[in-house]
């Protein structure tokens, strides 16, 4: 084994005594059954509630509803356009004969990745990422770890490395899971279903010249892609801030403030545009696929990717400035 | 560059700075091969911050630290490869067992597993989990993962602190024997006078942040004991102990109490003297010097309290 692979073996050694990982699966189990159960009971009210359980019913009930949403004058500009846009895609699914809720487990994946990606997996990512330095410093090995004949930035590459492979293992869990635990109760057809995808937002209009078909398994595929981008930019804004700040306890909750904060502040301030140069406003990668709009104009996939590595890789150097020069106090 | 006569460890000018505050200045002493060298001075006074420095852990604000003739600081990696430390406790993963500690940093030094073996003393309990572990375990742990990259120089930090009196006997025991059978030179801080006489060959005491004496064990205090005396008259008992030509210090602690400096075999010839002049020996007590009894020499005082 080379110098680097024995020193992320050490990291991921941590990683799971410390029964870190144990607490990720085990949220996993418990709430993704209650997610399962949530979405049959929707579809299951959506269903007595339209009195048919004909999916074009629904499709048509919700463009219903939304327009009559529309029509009130109390809702914001910002929410209108919104609702219109959704309407629109609602609209094509009907026009295409496409049920865009069709049970079965890879839909339920798909929903829960749509889901998840902006809150419940950065939450999962903070339990991994944010003590893996910080725990050294409270717990006092920093010392013996600074003292071999390892330099430092090494050190610190290898626990970046280790959480690059624990989040992308979280995340193939997490698919995992959510396949064959919605599977039980929806059954595992589906993986074929021709989802639509390739919408673009310009001036507010959903520009559908590039939408097109593909199987719902590639949709997954490219779904979970963009959640790893997205869960990989929390891991390493958490890195930076467990080398910052020496207590996990502090670290751990500055990085879940900033998250649900990201998320809050995008639905409670749509106008402020310049919330869109956050990190955590653009997690909602999975969105761009799906072409549900984002809530701040001028928001596009490059763009949010953009955002989101620029912020990494400034975590990454910040993150590596640090630890290599500074004094290991009591 | 790593022949016989260079020392070991190489200390010049250190000094550390943080904001207007300085913690340690002008720290500079030499530890030979084989020898066991003892950084003695009372808590607080700059100790942690100087092994801290000997081992690259904080950046010296101006000074040099040379581990087996490498710089600390340029040449980081041949430097501490010749070093095992134990910084204040021996803080290990608690939620892994001992050997799963050992064998985490024997990959780190690249070090064959099998050395292990070698090092460890606690073999009954080595798979257990370290936080089950006592202080005095921890201690030892603490030592066998110091010594796994077999080092020439062992760094230990108070390492007596916390354990119970057969731990400390033991402790003591088994760093005589790494020096004596091993050929290892070790670096003891310690805050007990005691300890540092029991232990070590040569001395350098720091106060303040700075170093205000240094040199062999023996030089330290002159061979004289502090004898307390408890005694009935006291008066005549004073001005009897006074005149002995052996006593180098004689004062008067409490009310029958009387505190003398004078060499061990001469308690025997004083406590004659004493009854033969009809004064009544209630108690004597031999007392070990402290780091005070030190402090107050090296500032001109002669006397203990």
């Amino acid at each position: 084994m080379s110098e680097m692979a024995r020193l992320v073996y050490n990291e991921l050694l941590k990683i799971v005594r410390k029964r870190r990982m144990l607490v990720v699966v085990l949220i996993l189990a418990v709430l993704i059954p209650i997610f399962t159960y949530a979405q049959a009971r929707q579809a299951e009210e959506l269903m007595k509630n339209v009195g048919t359980s004909d999916w074009r019913t629904l499709l048509q009930q919700q463009i219903v509803d939304a327009q009559n949403r529309l029509a009130s004058s109390r809702l914001p500009d910002e929410w209108r356009v919104m609702l219109r846009l959704q309407t629109e895609q609602l609209q094509f699914y009907l026009d295409h004969d496409i049920n865009p809720t069709a049970p079965g487990a890879p839909t339920f994946v798909r929903n829960f990745i749509e889901q998840s990606v902006a809150l419940f997996l950065p939450l999962l990512v903070v339990i991994v990422a944010s003590d893996i330095v910080s725990s050294e410093h409270s717990g006092g090995t920093i010392k013996l770890l600074l003292t071999r004949p390892v330099r430092r930035w090494k050190i610190l590459l290898s626990k970046y490395l280790a959480l690059i492979l624990t989040v992308s293992l979280i995340l193939l869990i997490t698919g995992i899971l959510a396949y064959s635990i919605s599977g039980l109760a929806f059954g595992y057809q589906g993986a074929t279903l021709p989802v639509l995808t390739g919408f673009q937002e310009q001036n507010g209009q959903l520009v559908v010249d590039h939408v097109h078909l593909v199987p719902q398994w590639k949709y997954i595929l490219m779904a979970f892609g963009l959640a790893w981008f997205a869960a990989i930019t929390v891991a390493t804004l958490s890195f930076m801030v467990s080398v910052l700040v020496r207590s996990t306890a502090a670290s751990m909750g500055i990085m879940m403030a900033a998250i649900i904060s990201g998320s809050l502040l995008a639905q409670l301030a749509p106008t402020w545009t310049a919330l869109k140069y956050l990190a955590f406003t653009n997690l909602r990668l999975a969105d761009y696929l799906s072409g549900k709009p984002q809530m701040i104009e001028g928001m596009t996939l490059p763009f949010s990717l953009t955002v989101l590595s620029v912020w990494s890789l400034a975590a990454v150097i910040i993150a590596f400035a640090v630890f290599t020069r500074r004094d290991v106090l009591a | 560059m790593t022949n016989g006569t260079t020392p070991i460890l190489k200390v010049e000018g250190l000094k550390k700075r943080i904001g207007k505050r300085t913690l340690v200045q002008d720290i500079s002493f030499q530890v030979e091969a084989g020898e066991i060298f003892g950084f003695l001075g009372p808590n607080g006074a700059g100790k942690t911050t100087t092994i801290r420095m000997l081992v690259g852990l904080i950046r010296p604000t101006s000074g040099t630290v040379h581990i087996a003739g490498y710089d600390i600081r340029r040449q980081f990696l041949q430097a501490i490869r010749h070093v095992g430390c134990i910084v204040e406790n021996p803080e290990l993963y608690p939620y892994l067992s001992g050997r799963e500690n050992l064998e985490l940093f024997a990959r780190m030094s690249s070090v064959p597993t099998e050395r292990i073996d070698e090092v460890v003393q606690i073999s009954d309990r080595i798979e257990d989990k370290v936080k089950t572990y006592s202080l005095g375990m921890r201690q030892r742990l603490g030592i066998a993962q110091a010594l796994l990259a077999q080092p020439k120089l062992l760094i230990l930090d108070e390492p007596t602190n916390g354990l119970d009196p057969a731990g400390i006997r033991e402790m003591r025991q088994f760093i005589r024997r790494l020096s004596r059978e091993e050929g290892i030179s070790i670096f003891i801080s310690s805050h007990i006078l005691h300890e540092v006489q029991l232990l070590c060959d040569r001395v350098a005491i720091i106060d303040h942040g700075k170093m205000i004496w240094t040199g062999p064990v023996d030089q330290l205090l002159d061979r004289d004991m502090r004898v307390e005396w408890e005694l009935e008259p006291i008066e005549s008992g004073m001005k009897l102990l006074r005149s002995l030509p052996y006593v180098t210090a004689c004062e008067q602690k409490e009310q029958n109490r009387i505190v003398t400096h004078f060499s061990e075999e001469k308690i025997d010839e004083a406590n004659r003297l004493l009854i033969k002049e009809g004064i009544a020996v209630t108690s004597i007590r031999r007392e070990n010097y402290t780091l005070e009894d030190v402090f107050l020499k090296m500032t001109g005082g002669k006397a203990g309290e």
